[in-house]
């Protein structure tokens, strides 16, 4: 048997393949390798070439670049505190205002809504990641903010005796305008994100609850919101982080003043949107002021990103980040960072 | 055994619980003879002409039963017969689920739970229920999960450590968890979680205990503890049980209700049930030729 | 034997039931309204400039005074720039996700990439752009300061990562007892990853590649200092070219009122095109969940 398999193929035996053969799967193989090494080198050399373009001002301002209050770029001084502001007071009211209604209609459609609405609802709050973000900025600008302006002025002298929040006259475009149009747009990516991690509660505990006598909303605070506590707070997290990042929306309505604004319905600036600004007529320290204005933002970006996903899996309670949501998250919300 | 009881009542929301007075934890015999007819001091809960559909599905056909106070029954019948649909019925769990829907009258005492007006989440003070899978809430300790039916109705925080204890001691927990009250409840056995849900059941002192195949997800040491304590329960509590074993139902059960279907075949004392059943279905399913 | 009176439920409780019920809803509401707000008013200003003679058959004058034109050149040059971009990143992205799922699965080399590809999902887009800037404009790289092929690749790095992790996620959905069966067929494995792997995952694949160009299709950011823009019609790919986002984002900051009722209607132009790309990727995820 073996005379004749060894005539037939030449000197191999029958189960061997040919090395031919065996080609297509090692450059398959090798192939895909090098393409996900590719991304690896990528992103080591992007980050590389970024640190080198901020060198000139690191050189010169060190960490007092990153905190300094002053950037004028008549006098060429670059110290980006009050970007930095700009950048984390916007978040922060995103955040404030985008969280809670997000997980508010992440609860009302996994648990309240009826059955049948349940996918539609979805789809339409889904569709405000859909919209590009320049469109955002378009409809901030000539509907947002002229027709917030007569009530932010109202709350701001009704309210001058809370501390920057109010007192201050408004102008038309502010971190408080910014820090809407950035909320709407990271609802989406918190509220599919909430209602993944609320529809993994095992309904033996809302049954557990609902038994003990609970009504509706009790035993949503007990068995719903305890157990997604770790998720939802990884989506608003991811948020934040989207809300950093945001350019274009951000640059038409923040007023573009490059210092801490002394309320919150003032003039301000954000990392990212000075860069788009200011980029195109750059020179020498000023480029490198802005790499390393990106700098700063991408570090910032990095860091919020892994807090939440370290809540999110942490949040998982066992279950792998993926299907739905990995979809989600990774087709994102349309428009930029 | 139950300790003595020296909580003062708070002031609920809650009528008076019948049953054998709460410092004398050993019940007058009478109540224990199956079967007996005497006048309890429980609550019995009586099923009248009961269907209850999902959907369009006609889950249970015209369930009448009498469930006697401080008795245990038990409910048994091959997959589908519609015991445990029978038991959601009960407390008004069944039209938890989407499309549900139950007509007929469940009585407690000479109320009917399903009256216009009643209030479901007052129902479920009443009839308390342990499911089949032991689910003690996942984010608290086992003091919480002790307590959480309790801080519904606003039990003040300093009655609530005495009625945690009390309800822990009543299922026999109290000796393991002692010392570690704040420890999370899923850090428990098996064994111990269904035990800790029952505690839970029963600190809000309801007066009838529903139990969905308790001990099915349980090792049979575990299963032992939990028939020991439903032995005890039944003191204080009517108590409902569905099972799929059969020497379980012969051993805790006064009497037993065969299901087949979603109709009631038989209901008798449980004795005669497993050695002389009147009705053939009966007899074949307890001989074990189906289900 | 006391009669059952059914318990108060307190009145505080049912109230707070309702109003935590109401106030959901609300929100829900409250989240509804901007889409709204936003889509009436991109059909109201928009529709005013879809009427206008020529707005999509002729190129931006650029001039201030005189006809502003139309925008055929954006919307011919977002197809070719997003065309390019996917050509270049859909390959690539399924290719890594290939590999992730097929070959590295669990290893470190495999973590390590995924990690970094999550990296890159979380980075600002303007960032992109800046690379691409650095590497490939400042140096006239091919004979060009802004190119159109360079904004289509700073676009393509955006669209890399939503293309790995969304293949990666549909890759891993197919039954490995499928590739399994293939193999123990005797089949190479090249051969079920093409013929087996790639057809199942097929619609998933697609669903996540049409969301990604949507996505890429309204980016503004990386095309700022890597293609910035043209008022002509070009189609060569190595100089500036015009883009929807790009002209929105121009004309809104300009003085003249008849360039801002055009940005409406590029606007308009721009979401219906996304949306078209969003719904039907939705609508291929459903049919072949279905299926």
């Amino acid at each position: 048997m073996e005379a004749s398999a060894t005539s037939v193929t030449g000197g191999r035996s029958a189960l061997e393949r040919s090395p031919a053969g065996r080609l297509p799967d090692r450059v398959l193989k090798w192939g895909l390798s090098a393409l996900a090494a590719l991304i690896l080198i990528l992103i080591i050399y992007f980050f590389i070439r970024l640190v080198g373009q901020s060198g000139h001002v690191f050189s010169t301002y060190g960490i007092s670049f990153v905190f300094g209050n002053d950037w004028d770029v008549s006098r060429s001084i670059y110290h980006g505190g009050a970007l930095l502001f700009g950048t984390i007071v916007t978040s922060i009211i995103a955040l404030i205002i985008g969280v809670p209604i997000a997980v508010a209609t992440a609860v009302f459609i996994t648990e309240l809504c009826p059955r049948r609405l349940r996918g539609s609802l979805s789809i339409v709050v889904d569709l405000l990641a859909a919209v590009p973000s320049v469109v955002y900025g378009l409809w901030g600008v000539f509907v947002l903010a002229p027709r917030l302006l007569p009530a932010e002025k109202w709350f701001a002298s009704t309210f001058s005796f809370i501390p920057w929040i109010g007192g201050g006259i408004p102008t038309l475009y502010n971190y408080f305008i910014a820090g809407l149009i950035l909320a709407i747009m990271i609802l989406p990516i918190v509220s599919a994100i909430s209602r993944e991690v609320i529809a993994t509660v095992p309904s033996e505990n809302k049954e557990a609850a609902l038994a003990l006598g609970a009504t509706r909303w009790e035993m949503i605070g007990m068995a719903v919101i305890p157990y997604s506590r770790s998720g939802i707070i990884g989506g608003a997290m991811l948020g934040m982080g989207r809300a950093i990042g945001e350019t274009i929306a951000v640059v038409l309505v923040i007023g573009s003043a490059p210092k801490i604004g002394s309320h919150l319905f003032a003039q301000g600036y954000t990392l990212a949107a000075v860069i788009a600004n200011e980029f195109g007529e750059a020179t020498g320290i000023h480029t490198s002021a802005l790499f390393a204005a990106g700098l700063v933002l991408f570090v910032l970006t990095l860091i919020v990103n892994m807090i939440a996903r370290w809540f999110i899996t942490r949040g998982s309670h066992g279950t792998r980040g993926t299907g739905a949501t990995g979809m989600t998250i990774a087709s994102g919300p349309a428009g930029e960072k | 055994m139950i300790p003595p009881d020296t909580t003062s009542k708070e002031q609920s929301d809650m009528s008076t619980v019948g049953g054998p007075s709460p410092d004398r934890p050993q019940a007058a015999p009478a109540a224990a003879k199956p079967g007996a007819v005497t006048a309890k001091a429980g609550h019995a809960v009586k099923l009248n002409d009961l269907n209850a559909y999902y959907g369009n599905v006609h889950a249970i056909k015209d369930v009448t039963i009498d469930f006697p106070a401080n008795e245990v029954t038990a409910l048994i019948g091959p997959s589908g017969s519609g015991k445990s649909t029978v038991v959601r019925c009960i407390n008004r769990m069944h039209e938890e689920i989407p499309g549900a829907r139950a007509t007929g009258s469940v009585e407690l005492d000479e109320l009917d739970v399903y009256a216009p007006d009643v209030d479901v989440t007052a129902v479920r003070r009443l009839i308390g229920m342990v499911f089949q899978k032991p689910n003690p809430f996942p984010t608290m300790s086992i003091f919480d999960n002790v307590a959480a039916g309790l801080r519904l109705t606003g039990t003040k925080s300093k009655d609530l450590k005495d009625l945690v204890h009390r309800s822990l001691h009543a299922v026999g927990l109290w000796d393991e968890v002692k010392d570690r009250l704040s420890s999370p409840g899923i850090g428990l056995s098996g064994g111990q979680q269904q035990r800790l849900c029952i505690a839970r059941t029963v600190a809000i002192e309801p007066e009838v205990i529903l139990m969905d195949e308790p001990a099915s997800a349980l090792d049979p040491i575990s299963t032992l503890k939990i028939e020991e304590l439903i032995d005890e329960l039944k003191e204080r509590y009517t108590i409902v049980i569905v099972t799929h074993n059969m020497q379980q139902a012969a051993r805790v059960a006064n009497s037993t209700v065969f299901m087949l279907e979603g109709e009631v075949i038989e209901h008798d004392e449980t004795n005669k049930i497993f050695t002389n059943p009147s009705d053939e279905r009966t007899e074949r399913y307890v001989t074990g030729k189906f289900g | 034997m006391s009669a059952t009176a059914l318990p108060q439920i307190s009145a505080r409780r049912r109230r707070t039931d309702k109003v935590m019920r109401g106030l959901v809803l609300a929100a829900t509401i409250v989240a509804l309204i901007p889409l709204i707000l936003i889509i009436y008013y991109l059909i109201h200003k928009g529709l005013s400039a879809w009427t206008q003679s020529g707005f999509f058959t002729t190129d931006p004058t650029g001039s201030f005074f005189g006809s502003p034109g139309g925008i055929r050149s954006a919307i011919l040059g977002s197809l070719e720039i997003v065309a390019l971009a996917t050509v270049i990143s859909i390959p690539i992205g399924i290719g890594v996700a290939l590999y992730l799922t097929e070959y590295g699965k669990e290893g470190w080399f495999a973590n390590t990439v995924r990690y970094f590809v999550d990296v890159m999902t979380g980075v600002p887009s303007i960032m992109f752009g800046l690379f691409v800037y650095i590497v490939l404009v400042v140096g006239r790289f091919g004979g060009s300061g802004f190119a159109a092929w360079k904004g289509a690749v700073a676009i393509s790095l955006l669209m890399l990562p939503i293309v790995i992790r969304s293949s990666e996620v549909v890759l891993l959905l197919v039954p490995s007892s499928l590739r399994e069966a293939a193999l123990a067929l005797g089949a190479q494995r090249w051969r079920v990853v093409f013929r087996v792997v790639l057809p199942t995952a097929g619609p998933g694949l697609l669903t996540g590649s049409l969301l990604a160009i949507a996505r890429g299709m309204g980016e503004t950011a990386p095309l700022l200092f890597t293609v910035s823009t043209a008022f002509g019609l070009t189609f060569s790919l190595n100089q500036q070219m015009n883009t929807m986002p790009f002209l929105i984002y121009n004309d809104i900051t300009s003085p003249r009122a008849a360039l801002q009722t055009i940005a409406w209607g590029t606007a308009l132009t721009l979401v219906v095109v996304v949306l078209i790309l969003n719904l039907v990727a939705r609508f291929i995820a459903s049919r072949s969940r279905m299926a």
